[in-house]
């Protein structure tokens, strides 16, 4: 392990000097790098003082990662969704500025001294809480992943969209600072035929879900900061609710009111959308938990290998809906034969696992898949087999297997295999 | 000092009483009453059984002149839907084609579904501006456009739950774990299949968004709204103020109309370059009624007085524009909206 690693450096470094990577490891360069050689200015030269940058911002160098919409894809940039750049990511904590966003009428812009939070319905009192109420609540810390539910929704039909970020990207792993929606609702007193809420959102389309009663005393977080600082605008500041595992529409953002009732209110997103459709011309609702999934995010068609032959390493994501992710498996020839990838960092319930494969390319073309398997032994199926059971309409929950193609050049490519 | 010993005991003690373990019990006192008013502004949700319904009604008639004024920009005057926007009617027995159109006729199981998310979201970006008969008469014309009621046709309370959608029956719960997807738990390591190969890939559809070259080293990110961005360089003689206001107003115009570098235009056309033009100038724009049109060529130009006016009641001042906007009642929004469009021109 330790000479790999000690390999692994030597190379990094001796790519650096090649820059087009064609020296030969170990070997030295006549002249020397210029790189080095050369006096550079931020070496010499006095940076920005303190203050200057006040909030920081990533360096300047790496302004190509951040969020990017499909324009195709919606009639306007106010409801509609734009995506993570998950293949520039590591470890398993979302930056809070790349969280892609889902809005149905733009970001809301709430003044948290105007914010109210309304609890009505089926409960002894109905209660109203300002935003400093809801923070004298006991708080929870929870990592959680949210992954919108049409998360590789446009690849049904068949290999369409180049690149993880347009096809995983509807996904964040985010740490929450919130209040268990158990204990506002305790506050209220349920009264005996309570089985259902209704969560609505203060923005311009009053977003609403309901969520059975059970799910709610059992995990729901009413959430008001992200990652350790407020929430942002476009995850739902001031506050928005958690739904641990399930499909991230339920976390209603902006959340300004939970009715509690007796039966679902079969709204807008739980029956013209987030139902699928099946190939007998029905549907399936309610189908709120996230299968297990995983994806690998390097190399991928917009982070290609860029070196010849040698020590790769391949890392991914993977996660489950349903608890934490045991295995993740790695087939480098298109699903004939799989080995065990290593996870790494922390593995939490309904959190997002990293994890790696390393390995020597030959030069040659791969398939490469990686295949999650979940704490209940749930295995994440093919597309085929899921097309076979769902037909390819369904739009939503598409949790199937991705296969990337890499060229002997180190390009890749969005392709499906047979 | 025994009293004061006591004291201290007796103090100590309604320390710790004040700091009784709260997450044990049950409440906490926060938050105050909700009053009826304020439910009844927020609870406005309506459920399958007819709950929540106010009390009202409206025509197949009535709904048509508020749809094809407020809706058809975006949906189209038979439901058809214009570009991406949703469709509201046709596509009976499609639900088991190779591309479904869901529509309210053809897949929406609840008529509540539709006089909710129509009070509560529509018009896109006007949201909750129509009365409750307003809601209703919307409401009935999309049945009407899906053939489900007459042109005769009044919805009201009463007769909410006669309404029969056609798919109704079309939808079930959950049974994924009665696939074979979910029991399918045995996992082959190796030799899983003899041949692969590739079957499908996305070049060939070459649907991806471009993305720019690598550390293009492009300037710093920056949340600075163009309003701010202005504030910095106020020297430059911007009405900073005015510009905010203006950058504010924008906002209900922003769902049709883009402004600035990148704008193109949406379901209205951009509006770059606007002021001092003819109406019904910009260039690619298709979609200009033939109102707009001919006021162009009448000498219509977008001045100060007339975007004015055309602000103020966009249908009183050009008769069959197909813009849906309902006006800016202020004179300082106008005037504020106005500047901010001609910001645009300046940069």
């Amino acid at each position: 392990m330790k000479s790999n690693k000690n390999h692994s450096r030597r190379n990094f470094i001796i790519g650096g000097l090649a820059a087009g990577g064609s020296v030969v490891a170990g070997q030295a360069l006549s002249a020397g790098d210029a790189a080095i050689i050369d006096k550079q200015p931020w070496s010499n030269e006095l940076g920005d003082g303190v203050d200057v940058r006040p909030y920081g911002f990533p360096s300047k160098f790496v302004s190509n990662v951040k969020r990017r919409n499909v324009e195709w894809l919606t009639a306007s940039t106010e409801s509609s969704v734009n995506f993570t750049p998950i293949h520039e990511l590591e470890g398993i904590i979302t930056p809070n500025g790349l969280c892609f966003e889902r809005h149905h009428a733009g970001i809301a812009e709430i003044d948290p001294t105007q914010y109210r939070f309304m609890i009505n319905g089926l409960v002894e009192k109905e209660l109203v809480f300002t935003l400093d109420d809801l923070k004298r609540f006991p708080r929870e810390n929870k990592i959680y992943f949210l992954e919108c539910a049409a998360n590789g929704g446009m690849e049904w039909k068949g290999a369409q969209l180049n690149g993880c970020q347009f096809t995983h990207g509807m996904i964040h792993n985010v740490m929450y600072t919130g209040i268990p929606l158990k204990l506002i609702l305790q506050e209220a007193g349920l009264k005996g035929n309570a089985k259902w809420i209704l969560a609505e959102g203060a923005d311009a389309s009053a977003m609403t879900r309901s969520i059975p009663i059970e799910k709610v005393l059992q995990d729901c977080l009413v959430a008001f900061a992200m990652n350790g600082e407020a929430l942002r605008p476009e995850q739902g500041y001031p506050v928005r609710l958690v739904v641990p595992g399930w499909e991230g529409n339920m976390w209603v953002k902006w959340l300004r009111r939970i009715e509690v009732g007796d039966q679902p209110w079969q709204h807008r997103e739980e029956t013209s959308k987030y139902t699928d459709l099946m190939q007998n011309g029905k549907a399936r609702n309610f189908s709120w938990e996230m299968d297990a999934k995983s994806v690998i995010t390097n190399p991928s068609p917009q982070a290609p290998l860029n070196h010849a032959r040698g020590h790769t390493v391949i890392s991914g994501i993977a996660w489950s809906g349903r608890g934490k992710v045991r295995e993740v498996h790695v087939s480098l020839d298109g699903g004939k034969n799989w080995r065990k990838a290593r996870i790494d960092g922390p593995s939490l319930d309904r959190s997002v696992h990293r994890f790696y494969y390393d390995f020597d390319w030959t030069g040659e073309e791969l398939l490469i898949q990686s295949r999650a398997i979940d704490s209940i032994g749930y295995v994440q199926p093919t597309k085929d087999a899921l097309r076979k059971v769902r037909g390819s309409n369904s739009i939503y929950h598409n949790n199937g297997i991705q296969t990337w193609h890499i060229r002997k050049n180190g390009e890749v490519e969005n392709v499906e295999v047979s | 000092m025994l009293k004061c010993l006591n004291a201290i005991i007796i103090s100590s003690g309604l320390f710790f009483a004040a700091w009784s373990d709260a997450a044990s019990s049950e409440k906490f006192g926060l938050g105050r009453l909700a009053t009826q008013q304020e439910i009844k502004a927020w609870n406005i949700d309506i459920r399958p059984d007819g709950s929540g319904l106010p009390k009202g009604s409206g025509s197949v008639v009535t709904g048509e002149e508020i749809y094809l004024e407020q809706c058809a920009s975006c949906h189209g005057e038979f439901g058809e839907a214009v570009g991406r926007w949703p469709a509201l009617s046709g596509g009976e027995d499609t639900l088991k084609d190779d591309d479904p159109v869901k529509t309210v006729g053809s897949y929406w199981p609840y008529l509540s579904t539709v006089w909710d998310y129509v009070n509560r979201a529509m018009p896109f970006g006007n949201a909750q501006s129509l009365s409750v008969n307003d809601v209703y008469a919307v409401t009935a014309y999309i049945l009407n456009l899906n053939d489900l009621v007459d042109d005769d046709f009044v919805l009201s309370r009463s007769n909410f739950k006669d309404i029969a959608m056609p798919n109704k029956g079309g939808f079930y719960n959950d049974d994924r774990k009665d696939t074979e997807i979910w029991s399918a738990r045995e996992v082959c390591m190796s030799d899983c299949k003899k041949h692969v190969e590739i079957t499908a890939r996305a070049r060939v559809l070459d649907v991806t968004p471009e993305q720019e070259a690598k550390r293009s080293g492009r300037e710093q990110p920056t949340n600075k709204s163009k309003a701010e961005t202005s504030q910095e360089a106020s020297l430059a003689g911007e009405n900073v103020k005015l510009l905010l206001r203006g950058e504010k107003v924008f906002n209900k115009c922003k769902s049709c109309h883009a402004l600035g570098e990148s704008a193109k235009h949406k379901i209205g056309p951009h509006l770059n370059g606007i002021f001092g033009k003819a109406a019904g100038q910009q260039t690619g724009f298709k979609r200009y009624s033939k109102s707009i049109l001919l006021a162009g060529e009448n000498g219509l130009i977008w001045d100060n007085r007339n975007l004015t006016e055309f602000l103020i009641s966009p249908k009183k001042k050009v008769r069959g524009t197909k813009m849906v906007f309902v006006g800016l009642k202020k004179p300082e929004d106008i005037e504020a909206v106005i500047y901010y469009i001609r910001s645009a021109d300046k940069e």
